[in-house]
């Protein structure tokens, strides 16, 4: 096993951080006397003993990581954490290793399924722990290991890359990737505060803003309600939830030059944000006028309201919900799960394909449709100004062809194993997009619970493959990987 | 005056002759000596053999009592280089450097005396780039030239069977024009040679007649004169150089446009610097590429490789094809006369057109814009009068009342240049306004000091007996 050793050490150090990180639920459930603090007090011991063992195990390895190194690393890193965000799940509320091993990787994936119900009579402190997991999770628990543990810095940067969405990395915002890291959590910190005084300000209790904030902006999805955000009936917060939601889909990174050149002109120079915006609105107006219409509203004011929310909040691959769009025609959800399986944008914390490689397949297809008609032209597929490389184009079409088998063939095996088609297919459409409810039976008024063993584990991959945009994962898994 | 011109490339060589004529004492340095003996054997000349941009070669060209340096090397870098160097080691007084890059004249202080020292910019690539939009604003205007700032414009046309002002007296064309609207025949130009536009001239079919009016009449007086031309929708053009990609960049927001670049990389690097023009990689003189993109379909041909060769085929190919109006960047005088009335409508001298702004503010004095006619064969220049009745042959005196040289026409004055004029606003309420005052010439008109006064001479010898008319003398009392 010396082999990778640093990624054992590394690993040894992320668990030890994650450890501390648990201190914060043991903390509020000492305070608030929930009857979870047993069990918080025997992960937080395990957590850390086993970091601890790792890294002391390995400490003395001189090799730094390198690029396979780092796609191990971020595999282990989304795999191993899980289980221990799991334990309390576990221990407290006697759940099965794959009920709780689900839970986890959709909190940590910012997915948003959910196994559980009666969330209102959960400990709080258990509430505290699922929404500070999408949380940690939304931005890339790696940028954020980077962030504060800058002796990973060598070599960061290949984690950073197998870790942030999108097919175009670029290093356009400081030279040290340390300083980016840092640069995109602040970020998010700042609008997750806003976010928490937002919804305070809206009406919400202290504790429900915070956890609220924390899976609006990571665009995970989870609440303290089995009613979602319906349980407010609030105007004002579903604006609000709005608002945080379309900010979260777009790059942060756009966000990030925004903030520090202190000009709004850089949103108009993102090529993703325009269509990103784009896109939802005319989605949200079509289907607000096709359900007025449809009779599902009595009137177009609340067919907007609702449709505006639902839509954003699916599209976003967040998913909360204020209504059971379930019931809404069929057209309707499945438009849904399509926008979001593209809408948001590279660099953000949703889910998906990303709108950028949308829009860069779209251009593969006009620039064929060019080609036929103008045998000898030279077209070169540019988005932002910018000519994307024959490299980039070949790996975001592989990419695509992957995304689609990945979801028939998980559509398939859901299927085999007995569930509807509309079940099967939008139970995977919304894991791997890491948007959380689909349609049928699992939809927005039900929960992941009615899946078998098998079937939840296969949503539970589907997540992270989701989440680590396939290949990451796929590297890990085949042969040429192990060979010396 | 003794003028070092570094580099001896087209520019250079066409500076060189455009001086050269005017009794100056011209170094030329380039690092080919090849070129240079080539040129020496031309014009009369001392070449010196060697990197434009280094202290030692511009003293060996003679920099420490020269009176102007003229950089107009293929590289901007070395171009501002021998200017700082000709600034603050030679101290010599005029510094004119090409610059190809936008990105140097940005910053105003990036070429003040403090800095790269360079008192004029000329980017020869821009000047043809300009010149050649505004022929495509013209329909079938062979050469269009701006004075006084783009005041006054000068506009040749061809007198076509069946125009307006075919088969009449020149005089007639105000009958056709509102009252508030002035123009002039400046020149007419027959089977080559000039006649001397009077009143009773008579234009005729074939004839070049060139049309000068204030920029904002321009466009009214060709429409009266004029049948309706339709507009020009779909360009073609054909060599992705400097010039080409200027062109396609200047022209790809209001027309649709085609360009042709042979290599392939260079295709590649149009293809990532051009956002809607089509890019097509092949041979511009291929039959078969020019009918598979609908040669037949477009309204303009452009011409722009490097190789003259080229350039007239592709160009004689494109009209052959259906292609409606041709134009063709052609270097050599001779082909450029030869072309004449053949296939190709227009032929511009690259070197004509661009350094027409250099030689004005070379030869200073009081000429503020000269332009080649007829590929250098006439020119038309705007000099200011100065001075008073006393001092001066012109000011003060009715037109008619002056000594003109034979073959100089007076076509028209700008008055009080320096005064903004507000002649209306514009939908956001920012004035519009105007320089001057637009005066077209009639035999009566009296020239009165500061005026920019507009003349066309048929005959280039003829541009220094006006020079020489508008001196301020101070004997002549």
């Amino acid at each position: 096993m010396t082999r990778f050793a640093p990624v054992h050490r590394a690993l040894g150090m992320i668990l030890m951080l994650f450890g501390l990180a648990m201190l914060i639920p043991l903390t509020v459930s000492h305070l608030s006397d929930d009857g979870a603090q047993r069990a918080y007090d025997e992960v937080f011991l395990l957590t850390m003993l086993c970091g601890t063992f790792l890294w002391y195990r390995y400490r003395n390895t001189q090799r730094d990581l390198n690029v396979r190194d780092g796609f191990l690393l971020v595999v282990l890193v989304w795999t191993v954490l899980p289980a221990f965000a799991a334990l309390p799940f576990m221990i407290h509320l006697e759940m099965s290793h794959t009920d709780a091993y689900f839970e986890a990787v959709s909190g940590l994936t910012a997915t948003g399924a959910t196994l559980m119900s009666g969330l209102e009579k959960l400990p709080v402190s258990i509430n505290l722990w699922r929404h500070l997991m999408q949380w940690l999770g939304g931005m890339g628990l790696i940028v954020l290991v980077v962030a504060i543990l800058p002796m990973l810095g060598i070599g960061g940067r290949q984690m950073l890359q197998a870790e942030i969405p999108g097919p175009m990395k670029d290093n356009r915002m400081t030279p040290r990737v340390t300083e980016t890291a840092k640069g995109l959590w602040l970020i998010y910190v700042a609008i997750t505060v806003l976010c928490a005084g937002a919804y305070r300000w809206a009406g919400m209790s202290w504790f429900d803003a915070i956890c609220h904030s924390f899976s609006t902006v990571s665009l995970g999805g989870f609440s303290t309600y089995d009613a979602s955000l319906g349980h407010f009936n609030s105007p004002a917060i579903e604006w609000i939830c709005v608002v945080f939601m379309l900010f979260s889909g777009i790059n942060y990174a756009t966000h990030f030059l925004a903030l520090s050149g202190r000009s709004v002109f850089v949103y108009g120079r993102d090529p993703e944000a325009g269509w990103y915006l784009g896109v939802l609105l005319v989605s949200v107006f079509v289907l607000a006028n096709y359900l007025w219409k449809e009779g599902s509203f009595h009137d177009m004011d609340t067919a907007f309201r609702y449709a505006l929310f639902n839509v954003i909040s699916v599209a976003t691959t967040t998913g909360y919900s204020t209504v059971d769009y379930g019931q809404w025609p069929m057209f309707v959800g499945l438009w849904m799960l399509f926008l979001c399986s593209f809408s948001t944008s590279a660099g953000s914390t949703g889910g998906g394909i990303k709108m950028m490689r949308a829009l860069l397949l779209y251009k593969q297809v006009y620039r064929e449709l060019v080609r036929a008609m103008h045998p000898s032209v030279v077209y070169n597929v540019r988005l932002g100004g910018a000519t994307a490389p024959q490299s980039v184009l070949f790996a975001v079409l592989a990419f695509a062809f992957v995304y689609m088998v990945s979801i028939v063939s998980m559509t398939l095996l859901l299927a085999f194993t007995g569930l509807d088609i509309v079940t099967a297919f939008s139970a995977v459409v919304a894991s791997v997009n890491n948007t959380g409810p689909g349609l049928g039976l699992v939809g927005p008024a039900t929960t992941y619970a009615v899946l078998g063993d098998f079937q939840t584990w296969v949503c539970t991959f589907a997540m992270l493959l989701g989440r680590l945009e396939i290949f990451t994962l796929l590297v890990v898994l085949t042969p040429a990987f192990w060979r010396k | 005056m003794k003028i070092i011109i570094l580099g001896a490339g087209q520019v250079g060589a066409s500076v060189a002759e455009g001086l050269v004529s005017e009794e100056n004492d011209i170094t030329i340095v380039d690092q080919d000596p090849v070129r240079l003996s080539q040129l020496q054997d031309r014009l009369d000349l001392r070449t010196v053999v060697g990197d434009a941009a280094t202290p030692s070669v511009l003293r060996s060209a003679g920099s420490e009592d020269a009176d102007m340096v003229i950089a107009v090397t293929q590289s901007d870098q070395a171009n501002l280089v021998a200017c700082k160097l000709a600034h603050s080691v030679f101290n010599i007084p005029t510094r004119i450097a090409r610059l190809r890059s936008r990105d140097f004249l940005e910053d105003e202080s990036l070429l003040a005396t403090d800095n790269f020292a360079v008192d004029f910019a000329l980017c020869p690539e821009q000047v043809i780039t300009d010149y050649i939009r505004r022929l495509i604003e013209f329909p079938r205007a062979l050469q269009v030239l701006n004075f006084a700032r783009g005041r006054v414009c000068l506009v040749a046309v061809r007198a076509y069977e069946g125009g307006l002002l075919v088969g009449k007296q020149i005089k007639t064309m105000r009958d056709h024009l509102p009252p508030e609207i002035d123009a002039r025949i400046a020149a007419i130009f027959r089977d080559n040679q000039p006649v001397f536009p009077e009143g009773d001239t008579v234009v005729k079919a074939g004839d070049e007649v060139f049309l000068l009016a204030a920029t904002e009449n321009i466009h009214p007086v060709l429409n009266q004169l004029r049948r309706q031309t339709s507009r020009v929708e779909r360009i073609m053009i054909a060599g992705g150089g400097n010039i080409g990609l200027r062109l396609a960049k200047s022209l790809e927001d209001r027309y649709e446009v085609k360009l042709i670049e042979g290599r392939r990389p260079r295709a590649e690097l149009l293809a990532n610097e051009l956002n809607d023009t089509l890019v097509l990689c092949g041979d511009a003189t291929d039959e078969e590429l020019l009918e598979q993109e609908n040669i037949a379909e477009m309204d303009l041909f452009l011409a722009m490789t490097n190789d003259d060769e080229d350039n007239i085929m592709a160009g004689s190919l494109a009209k052959r094809l259906g292609c409606r109006r041709v134009v063709a960047l052609v270097n050599r005088r001779a082909y450029a006369e030869m072309i004449e009335g053949g296939p190709i409508d227009i032929g511009i001298s690259p070197a004509q057109v661009s350094i027409g702004t250099l030689l004005a503010y070379v030869r200073q004095g009081d000429v503020a814009e000269v332009h080649s006619l007829r590929r250098g064969a006439a020119e038309a220049l705007e000099i200011v009068a100065h001075g008073d009745r006393n001092t001066s042959k012109v000011v003060g005196r009715r037109i008619d009342e002056v000594q003109w040289p034979k073959g100089v026409t007076v076509a028209a004055l700008v008055r009080n240049f320096e005064e903004p004029i507000v002649v209306g606003q514009t939908d956001d309420w920012t004035a519009i306004t105007r320089y001057g005052e637009v005066v077209i010439a009639h035999h009566d008109t009296v020239i009165e000091a500061d005026d920019h006064v507009i003349i066309f001479c048929t005959r280039k010898k003829l541009v220094k007996k006006v020079e020489k008319l508008f001196q301020v003398g101070f004997h002549f009392v």
